[in-house]
This record gives structure tokens, sequence and C-alpha cells, in this order.
């Protein structure tokens, strides 16, 4: 009876690795193709069968994106956009949070339904209408049209109120007996109190405006306000022959910051997850 | 252990009464506190007592702001403070939990509030040194409140409150956190701490023990409603009601029901009832059984079986269990109380009734 069990938990346990094996495969597969083809020359990702490693890596591919498309000014954009959006996004969020956590009113439900409403409503539906007062106002081609509409982030109101929910009433009628204004409650109390959360928050924000495509892709039609995922796609080329080389080269550029910034950071991001869990 | 006292500096200039009119809480539907009608004398370490939920920390927290009032006044040294944010009332407040913020130090959070009121930072430091060195923090003060222990963070709390030098002191509970020990030790530093300073107190607790050490005034609170209001001694030797003469002392008031005339009850304290006869005419004597017997050191707790029903008896006399015995209790220790619970007068005629019915001798 016991050597069946021991027997079976072997069997469990194999299973469960090979399992988890497949699926770091199908995750990592692309990853390794992007960077392998970035560093061939343009025969080579042409060639059948493929080649999985290139046979001498081509460095330059790297040059001829700088020289093909502005990289620096598409990048300065992106910078610009996020930035100014992971900030920005603090000054809605905080207070929000802070009401909808802390403060007793009637509305209050209602208006934490149209939060929890604007998640539920995915982008696509509302870009156009959005675009069309976007365009009225002379917005298009402009860095306000990419950073107004993500700074109030329903996500990011409704994982801080959970945060806010756990600092202890006491703590902030603490503060008001000592004269303490609600500003001054918010700043020196309740924002140190969720530091993590608020870091967290700041780089999920971050990457998501990095990737972003659609958005900056209506908004934008000039060169100089176009930021990185949208200067990259231009490297594809309709008229001639697709440079994958090149391409991949490109988008190893753009994922680059984003993959560093998560391996410094994938700690702080996992346990904020964590402690919104239990409590 | 830090030294309450040490310190001649007194500040009784800033002393103040509190009073309560006709004051009424209302969540929704439930009224909790009703027609509360309170004074708080100049200086009175008061204690709001009562059972969960009667009343006594909304009660607290009317006074201090932090709860609005649905009807009546709350005045502090006569002047109406309904409107008054909590921050300007110049209360400090100990909470049950102590509510410290985290993320400051030891010193960032006694002097919080000192900056808050833009006292200037010499005179801040200065009574940031005197508080610590009071409650015995000093060396603690570049610390985090994650890293001190209970009673450490018991004692920011006060720091906290004290540094502030605020008209009222009020304190939640303060001591439910700390084991037993401990508890003993800060009742007296806080008793010490009232002494010193001079300043009105109001404390809250279910504690009957904490109320009556520490009190000089006892308000005993039950549904919203002042029950009765009195110096501790008053309360254990005058109860207005079976509701106090219950609450106040352990094992509760004995409280003899169904023999006398319109519903009258009659009621004594254990420890007021002795295992020798009375002599006639001056109390009564009972046949009893002892049933349980509960050794406390001091003294032990019987619980005794009676043709009256079951009677506790605190005594320093060590009996066996099921001894027969004859408990004596003296007319003067007993109360009587009418058909509403409520205290009534106990003459010549009532006390020759109780003889009667329940037996003048052996």
């Amino acid at each position: 009876m016991k050597e069946q069990n021991k027997k079976l938990t072997a069997v469990v346990n194999v299973l469960d690795i090979a399992g988890k094996l497949v699926l770091i495969l199908i995750m990592a597969f692309p990853f390794f193709w992007m960077i392998s083809t970035a560093l061939k020359t343009l025969a080579e990702t042409l060639t059948v069968p493929p080649t999985m490693l290139p046979a001498s890596p081509q460095w330059d591919n790297f040059s001829e994106v700088f020289k093909t498309i502005p990289v620096w000014r598409y990048l300065r954009n992106s910078l610009i956009v996020c930035i100014s959006v992971v900030f920005l996004q603090y000054l809605v969020i905080v207070p929000a949070a802070y009401s909808l956590s802390k403060y007793d009113y009637k509305a209050r439900p209602l208006f934490f339904a149209l939060v929890m409403l604007g998640q539920m409503i995915p982008m696509q539906i509302t870009f156009l209408p959005v675009y069309f007062m976007f365009s009225k106002m002379g917005l298009i081609d402009t860095y306000t049209s990419m950073i107004i509409p993500f700074i109030s982030n329903p996500f990011g109101v409704f994982m801080l109120r959970q945060y806010f929910m756990q600092v202890p009433t006491e703590v902030i009628e603490a503060a008001r007996l000592d004269n303490a204004s609600d500003l001054k409650i918010m700043f020196r109390i309740m924002m140190p109190m969720v530091r993590s959360a608020l870091i967290t928050l700041g780089l999920l924000s971050f990457i998501t405006n990095w990737n972003n495509y659609f958005w900056p892709l209506i908004m934008t039609s000039k060169d100089a306000y176009r930021t990185l995922p949208i200067g990259i796609s231009l490297l594809k080329d309709a008229d001639s022959l697709q440079r994958w080389n090149i391409i991949m080269a490109g988008n190893l550029l753009l994922v680059l910051p984003m993959l560093l910034l998560y391996i410094i950071a994938s700690k702080k991001i996992r346990n904020a997850f964590v402690y919104s869990g239990i409590k | 252990m830090p030294q309450v006292g040490t310190d001649n500096r007194q500040e009784v200039d800033k002393v103040s009464s509190i009073s309560l009119r006709n004051v009424k809480k209302k969540y929704v539907n439930d009224v909790v506190v009703d027609h509360l009608n309170l004074e708080i004398r100049d200086g009175s370490f008061t204690v709001l007592v009562g059972p969960s939920g009667c009343g006594k920390s909304t009660t607290l927290r009317m006074i201090t702001g932090l709860e609005s009032v649905t009807e009546g006044d709350v005045l502090i040294d006569g002047q109406r403070v309904n409107e008054v944010a909590p921050g300007k009332r110049d209360i400090a407040m100990v909470f049950q939990n102590y509510a410290l913020y985290p993320t400051m130090t030891v010193e960032e959070n006694i002097e919080f509030g000192l900056i808050n009121k833009k006292i200037p930072k010499a005179e801040r430091a200065r009574r940031i040194q005197e508080v610590c060195e009071i409650v015995g923090l000093t060396e603690y003060l570049k610390r985090k409140p994650a890293n001190l222990s209970g009673g450490q963070r018991q004692r920011v709390a006060l720091a906290r409150a004290m540094v502030k030098a605020p008209r009222v002191f009020m304190m939640d509970e303060p001591l439910s956190n700390l084991d037993a020990k401990l508890r003993g030790q800060m009742r007296v530093e806080l008793i010490r701490m009232h002494k010193r300073m001079g300043t009105t107190f109001v404390y809250v607790t279910h504690d009957q023990v904490e109320a009556m050490s520490m009190a000089d005034d006892i308000v005993l609170m039950d549904q919203g409603k002042i029950v009765q209001q009195s110096s501790p001694w008053e309360l254990y030797h005058n109860p207005n009601c079976i509701y106090t003469a219950q609450f106040v002392g352990s094992p509760q008031t004995n409280i003899l029901d169904g023999r006398l005339s319109e519903g009258k009850k009659l009621g004594f304290r254990p420890e007021k009832v002795h295992m020798q006869p009375v002599d006639a005419g001056k109390g009564i004597n009972i046949p009893a059984t002892i049933r349980t017997r509960e050794m406390l050191g001091s003294e032990l707790i019987y619980s005794m079986e009676t043709p009256y029903g079951i009677i506790m008896c605190k005594s320093e006399e060590d009996v066996p269990e099921e001894s027969r015995v004859t408990l004596g209790i003296a007319l003067e220790s007993m109360y009587l109380f009418g058909a509403d619970t409520r205290r009534c007068n106990f003459g010549e005629e009532e006390k020759k009734e109780v003889i009667q019915k329940f037996g003048g001798s052996c």
C-alpha cells in the first residue's frame, strides 16, 4: 500500500514537472525565437528548414534599426507618455481610493460601481467617440491625447481601495485628533502605509502604457509624437520583402527595458498581490 | 519602570469640564445612546463602564468629535463643540489598539500632533524629551512601532497623547491588550499620571475592577443610558438598582425573589454572607448545603443550596463541600429592590417583613 502511494506520488511529480516544462516552453520559445532571429542575416531567416541559432551573431542588425527609424525620438515620446501617466494617475487614484475606502456617503456604492464599470468596458468600444472629441479639441497628434485617457485607472482605484481598507480606522482617527487635514492624512499616513502597492501600480501602469499600441496608433499620425511600439512597427515595409532580422532586433529593443524593469522589481510586484489576497 | 511624578511641573491651568445635554446617537434605525445627560467634573478621573454595546465608547467618541451627535449638545468648558473638528477640541486620546502611525518612528509619532499644532521646533524637542523621560521611552525614539513590545507601544500612545498637554485626556480600553501583570502596573501609573497632570481624564472600560480602582467618578451605562453615576465607594455600598448591585463585585450580588410582598426583592453581597448565625432581630439565618467550593487563595467562594435558591458566599473560612451550615446575613448589609428593580426604602416595616419571611432565627 505504502509502496503504491510512493509510486503514485513519483508519477504525479513527473507529470507536474513535465507539464510545467511544456508551459515554460510555450511561453519562452517566442522570446528565444525573437532573440535568435534578431541576430541572423536576412538570408538565414529565410532558409528552410529554419536554423535554431544564428551561424554568426549579426550585431549590426541593431545599428540598422537606428538607421531605418528615429529610435531615440520614439523612445523619448514613449518615456514622456509613460512617466506622465504614472505620476498624473496617482493624483486621481489616491484620493479616489481614499474616499471610496474610508468615507461614508450615500453615493459611494454608485461611484464604486461606476469605477468598476470603467474597468469592464474595453477601450475598443469607447475609442471612436473619444477620438472625435479629441479631434474637435485639436488634440490629435499631441502627448495629451495619449496621456489623459489613462490617468484614471479603474484597476488602480480598485486595488488601492483594497489596501486602504486594511488601514485601521483608528490610525486615521488618531491623526484627526492630532489636527491633521485630510490631505496630510493621505500623504503622511496612508500613502507611506501602502507604499509597495503604489510602487506596483506605478510599474504595472508604466508597463501597460509602454506596450500600448492601439491608442497611440489612432491618436498619432506624425513621426514627432509616435511612441516606440508604433515606431518599431514601421520597420515592417509593406512594399518589399520583410527584413525579419531587423524587425526582431527592433522588437528586442522595445521589450528590453520592460524586461529589465520586471527582473528588478518582480519581487515587489508579486508581494503586492500576495498581500492584497491574505490581508 | 519609569517614574511618574518626578517632575513637579503641573498643568492645572488646563483643566476642563465636559457636559452632555440630552445627547442622542442614532445609526440608521439603531438608537445607541438616548437622552444622555452627563457631567464630567474639572480634573476628575471619570470612568465610563458597562457591558459591550452599552454605548460607552460611542459616548466617548461623541465627546472627541470622531462621531457626530444626532441630537443634543456636547459642551467643553461650557462651550458647545458639536461642530468643532476633533483636532480643534484640544483632546488627546489613547486607543485600544494604540493606533500608532506604523511608518513613523516613535519620535515622529509623538511629534506629529505638535507639528500640526504649529509648535516651534525647540519647544517640540523639549516637550518630547520631557514626556519620553516620564514614560521611559528615551532609548526607543528612533524605533518603529513594529519593533516595540505591547507595553512599549502603549507608552508611545500615552506619550503621544500627553505631549499635546490637552484639556481632556480620553482613553478607550487602553489596557485590554496588555497581559494581567502589565495591566496592574499601568493602572497604578495612570492614577499617578492623572494626579501629576491634573487634567480631566475620561476612561472607557468594560472591566469593573479597572473602573473601581482608578475612578474618582464612575458612570455605569446600560443600553445607551446612564444607570448610576457616583464615586466607586457609593457605587459599591449604595447601588440604586439591581443592575448596579450585580455589575460591581464578584461573584455578583445575591438576589432573593418571590418571597416578599409586591414583588420586592432582597439583595446582599456574597462577602456579607457569614457562616455564623446572627442574633434574632438583627438579620436572617438561612440553612444551606455547600455545593461547590472555589479556592482563590486569600478567600474561598462557595455556591450554597438553600430553600430560597442558590446563594453565593465569599469567605475566609475553609469548609468542605456538602457540609451543612447556617448562613447569617445582617440587616444592615441588605438592599431592598422594588418590582421595577430600583432600590427602595428599607425601613422598620420592611425589615420586619424580611425577618418574618426568611426566618430570623435558626
